[in-house]
């Protein structure tokens, strides 16, 4: 899961493009399915939030989730004027872990330029909207128990404990 | 009350933030909120100076004075109110159990801590603002099960109207 974190130190050098972000988050948000001229910018998002550059997974990602209709995978970007504020992905699991067809959102990301805005809720009511036309009546995720900042985003969704329990163990020794 | 145990202060402390961070600007006395949730007064004046300290509400003099709630509801989580007033995951007191040092005792231990973890990340996870919608989802459910008893339920709150 893709985490949502505190925003970078604010540098001299930004004092330009946060200007020029003021404006971009001034305009309307528009959700919309993800295009592959949008890869760079969610590539630069998620290297803020995580520290990490993934172009190969986000590429992959690309291929399984973007450019298809199928309400059953989705891969959403918001759109503030001409730059991508975040994205999330996510698709209809059936009968994994035993469970009937549900919403899995696995990754969701917002740029530390566009938090508190409300951006994160609509990325997710909108993912939650392609899972309802896809016939489901459940959304879930999976995230680690110490990233208390997303685990608050979704709990103020409405998110509560499931019935699974997460298990692991060492595979060596 | 079923879950983690808590300690009875932290539960008054609970309680009170809630009632404070509701209607943030209201002045809420402590008779008040002791006579809602049937507990003495002088105790929870003590529970209520100590969330003074924390800086979580603060105390307002003169007439309609009491307490009201000085933190961020967006901010302030379940945890931060849990802290104040005692550290989850230690018995009362710091003592040890007997055996807690046998095989058995620290494999017991690894159990209890597992559940202590999830507990933790649990309370740290939820936000004043998420628990007022949840009470509000509460006070849904028990209206369409009950509704005469909402009725009357609301009727008792109208001083505490919002």
């Amino acid at each position: 899961m893709a985490a949502l974190r505190a925003p970078s130190r604010p540098s001299r050098r930004g004092d330009a493009r946060r200007t020029a972000v003021r404006q971009e988050a001034a305009s309307p948000v528009v959700i919309r399915r993800v295009r592959r001229e949008d890869l760079p910018q969610i590539v630069a998002i998620d290297a803020t939030v995580t520290g990490l550059e993934k172009r190969d997974y986000w590429r992959s990602l690309f291929s399984r989730y973007g450019g298809n209709g199928r309400a059953e995978r989705q891969f959403l970007v918001a759109e503030a004027g001409r730059r991508v504020a975040g994205m999330v992905i996510g698709e209809v699991r059936d009968w994994e872990f035993g469970s009937p067809p549900c919403g899995w959102v696995f990754a969701i990301d917002v740029d530390p330029d566009f938090r508190q805005a409300g951006i994160g809720a609509r990325l997710l009511e909108a993912i939650c909207a392609s899972f309802r036309r896809a016939g489901v009546s459940k959304v879930r995720t999976l995230l680690a128990r110490d990233n208390t900042l997303i685990l608050s985003f979704f709990r103020s969704q409405g998110m509560m404990a499931g019935p699974f329990i997460p298990l692991e163990m060492d595979l060596d020794g | 009350m079923r879950g983690v145990k808590l300690q009875k202060n932290t539960y008054l402390a609970l309680y009170s933030v809630l009632e404070f961070a509701a209607d943030p600007e209201r002045h809420v006395s402590a008779a008040e909120i002791a006579d809602k949730y049937g507990v003495s007064s002088h105790h929870l004046a003590k529970v209520l100076s100590e969330l003074a300290r924390a800086g979580i509400v603060e105390s307002v003099r003169g007439a309609g004075g009491g307490y009201r709630f000085a933190g961020n509801v967006r901010r302030l989580t379940l945890m931060d109110v849990i802290q104040t007033f005692e550290e989850l995951g230690l018995p009362d007191g710091g003592r040890r159990e007997a055996g807690e040092l046998t095989p058995v005792g620290l494999a017991l231990g690894v159990v209890l801590s597992e559940i202590d973890e999830i507990a933790k990340a649990t309370f740290s996870s939820i936000t004043l603002a998420t628990m007022l919608r949840l009470i509000e989802r509460q006070q849904r459910v028990v209206a369409r099960r009950s509704p005469a008893r909402a009725k009357s339920a609301a009727a008792r709150e109208r001083p505490n109207s919002r």
